[in-house]
């Protein structure tokens, strides 16, 4: 049962793959494969995450695969941004609707994309964490260019570029790293497993140690969108097609967010949790910093959405240097919650763009009088990610300031959430102008929005606002992601 | 290979290496710049094929031979091909944003950091092959240094596999390589982000006419 449970999740969206790569993509009959066999992964997130937490790790034979509580918790993540972002692609690209080879290839790539990140999440080595993450960046280069104009190839062109040296740059560390465990005594299996590595970390070679982590932190950071390696994220994000861009922000920059904390999990005990606190401090106000600065002026509504996942990028950085507990647990649950809510606000951005033909924010206006299903799913959205209660974001972040003041970095929080309120301003300022008002053209016919092209929004808002309510079940699960994530 | 001959021939190959990469900085003509990366692969063919002979393994040396292929076939290959298809106008790094000059001292300046910051790795385990690491390090800082400086899409690409070539002989002179299987991903992952690469830098001329990125002036805040 354990290799089925942890082999399903990559070989589920792999075989849909090879679905749309045989039949290609039929807006009636095949469209909806890649709905089933995430739904099917969903499902295999569920009772991976209820036998992990019943009865500890699993790993298949060899150990190229393994699931703890961690894993567990991003799975069921990946999975159900999955769910949605294939949920709403029939409808994104019935509105937009591309060539047949164009929409194959649309198929094929976001469920390679997927298996990718369950891969991620799943792998059992640095090694296949590498190469999965290294694996995310091509098989998206062609989803960010899919509109083949010149914004979406530039977009592409610096994604990659960036992407794909900074990854080396984070191959770099887990070499050194590598080379610090063989020192340590590891055979050459175990050095690059973290489990193995985390019980040697007292003899790891504290100099090559530091180079390897800072090493390895700003390279997956970069893939991450933190400072410094940030610029591909809002040109990516912009370009790309709505569900990419849900899945993207939603659930890939988590999921570099997870290497960082594998990493992490080793530094702290061989070096002192001062030096990477002391690095992801920096990382996260910086990025913070540049977020907020860039959101004021922002005339892009697809762009804002991307400084936006930025910010709260900067935000579960933040916390992840605070290190506690508490402060783990906060972080995990804003990374669902923020996934979650941006997948709706990226989706509903992708159906104003089909209505107006344009993604510059002074062209809409009005939207709440002309197409109120539609508006009202953006702004609660936007609310969403605000951390209006009842969104779980609301908790997270109480969570990460209350873990900060209690962890003496009060000064570093407030500093944090100072620069994260001049991004919500100017966030709710754009986005209200959008909404509210006066439609330009009064005389416009209000613009059709179905219902069923409404679900997967209306669900999308209804596991955050849960999730927000009440953690029910998962509770238990989120302490063992946590203590596994090496809060002490 | 003996002791006396051992440490010789690895500071040949990565004398041989680091020159390379001084030699992508230093011409203009996207030509030669290939030609220099398919040499600056040989050399790390070479490096490890000796790192092999001297530990008596038979892995070491076919993965010599594959990284070989690869590095010093394959990919300048690739990126001639790329050379051929495209206006002879654009086959040179006209204006780098460092001039040459210039660029070539911050290579000098980044050498000797390279030998600043490997002093813990050196120091971790001494033997004539970690004695050679700061010419890896070297190489990827250059790597780096280039991917940053250059406007053509091609000298960018060059810039990325410098960067890779130095952090593969990092990985054989400080641990004598990844397992298999690490080392097998890294090597399809680079072709494809390769391939990938040239596919968009295609389609970037059908659009733009040409590959020059200072064309890309659609996305900025």
């Amino acid at each position: 049962m354990t290799p089925v449970l942890l082999l399903a999740p990559v070989m589920l969206p792999l075989s849909a793959a090879l679905g749309y790569a045989l039949v290609g993509w039929r807006p009636r009959s095949t469209a909806w494969l890649g709905v089933l066999t995430t739904a099917l992964l969903a499902l295999d997130a569920v009772a991976l995450a209820v036998t992990v937490t019943r009865h500890g790790p699993l790993w298949t034979p060899g150990g190229l695969l393994r699931a703890d509580a961690l894993s567990a918790w991003m799975l069921l993540g990946v999975a159900t941004v999955a769910l949605l972002a294939c949920w709403a692609s029939p409808g994104y690209l019935a509105a937009a609707p591309g060539s047949r080879r164009r929409t194959r290839w649309y198929g094929i790539l976001l469920q390679l994309f997927v298996a990718a990140m369950a891969t991620a999440v799943l792998a059992g080595n640095f090694g296949v964490l590498w190469v999965a993450i290294e694996a995310t960046t091509i098989v998206t280069a062609f989803l960010v260019g899919h509109h083949r104009d010149r914004a979406a190839l530039e977009a592409a062109w610096k994604y990659v570029v960036i992407c794909s040296a900074a990854i080396a740059i984070a191959f770099l560390g887990l070499v050194l790293l590598y080379d610090a465990g063989r020192h340590a005594g590891l055979s050459t299996v175990d050095a690059l497993d973290w489990t193995a590595l985390t019980r040697y970390a007292d003899h790891l070679d504290p100099a090559v140690t530091r180079i390897a982590v800072g090493l390895a932190v700003i390279g997956f950071g970069a893939k991450a969108g933190l400072i410094p390696l940030h610029a591909w994220l809002p040109d990516a994000h912009s370009q790309a097609p709505a569900p990419v861009s849900a899945l993207m922000s939603g659930v890939l920059l988590p999921v570099a967010v997870y290497a960082v904390l594998r990493v992490k999990v080793i530094a702290d005990p061989a070096l002192g949790t001062g030096y990477l606190r002391t690095l992801l401090a920096v990382m996260a106000l910086a990025t913070l910093a540049l977020a907020a600065l860039l959101l004021i002026a922002q005339r892009d509504y697809k762009r804002m959405l991307a400084y936006s996942s930025m910010e709260h990028m900067g935000l579960i950085a933040l916390a992840a240097a605070i290190g506690t507990p508490l402060a783990v647990v906060a972080l995990l649950l804003h990374m669902a919650g923020h996934g979650l809510a941006k997948t709706v606000a990226f989706l509903s951005s992708g159906h104003i763009l089909h209505h107006h033909g344009s993604t510059r924010t002074t062209d809409i206006r009005g939207l709440a009088g002309r197409t109120p299903l539609l508006a009202g799913l953006f702004g609660l959205a936007v609310l969403a990610l605000l951390g209006f209660p009842p969104a779980s974001l609301f908790a997270s972040e109480l969570g990460i300031a209350r873990a900060g003041t209690a962890a003496g970095l009060g000064w570093v929080t407030a500093a944090g959430f100072a620069l994260a309120l001049v991004a919500f301003a100017a966030l709710i300022v754009h986005s209200g102008r959008m909404l509210l008002g006066p439609a330009p053209h009064p005389a416009e016919r209000p613009v059709a929005f179905p219902i069923g092209t409404a679900l997967p929004l209306i669900a999308g808002l209804v596991a955050v606002a849960a999730l927000g309510v009440t953690l029910g079940p998962v509770t238990g699960l989120l302490q063992a992601a946590a203590a596994a994530a090496g809060a002490p | 290979m003996t002791d006396t001959t051992f440490p010789l021939a690895l500071d040949l190959s990565a004398g041989v290496f680091l020159l390379c990469a001084f030699g992508v900085l230093w011409r203009r003509q996207l030509a030669s710049m290939v030609r220099l990366f398919g040499l600056q692969g040989a050399a790390l063919a070479a490096l490890i094929a000796i790192l092999g002979l001297h530990e008596r393994s038979v892995e070491l040396l076919l993965v010599a031979c594959g990284l070989g292929v690869l590095r010093a076939g394959v990919l300048p290959a690739l990126g001639r091909r790329a050379l051929g298809r495209g206006t002879p106008a654009d086959a040179r790094e006209t204006r780098p944003v460092v001039n040459v000059a210039a660029s070539l001292l911050a290579a000098g300046l980044l050498t000797l950091l390279a030998y600043v910051v490997t002093r813990p790795l050196v120091a971790l385990s001494p033997s004539p092959a970690t004695a050679v690491l700061p010419a890896a390090v070297a190489v990827v800082l250059i790597g780096f240094f280039a991917l940053v400086t250059r406007r053509r899409a091609l000298s960018q690409v060059v810039g990325f596999l410098l960067l890779d070539n130095g952090i593969t002989a990092t990985a054989f002179l400080t641990t004598a390589g990844l397992p298999l299987i690490v080392e097998l991903g890294v090597s399809f992952d680079l072709l494809l982000v390769v391939l990938v690469l040239q596919v968009l830098a295609t389609r970037l001329r059908s659009t733009f006419g040409s590959t020059d990125l200072d064309e890309m002036r659609e996305l900025h805040d």
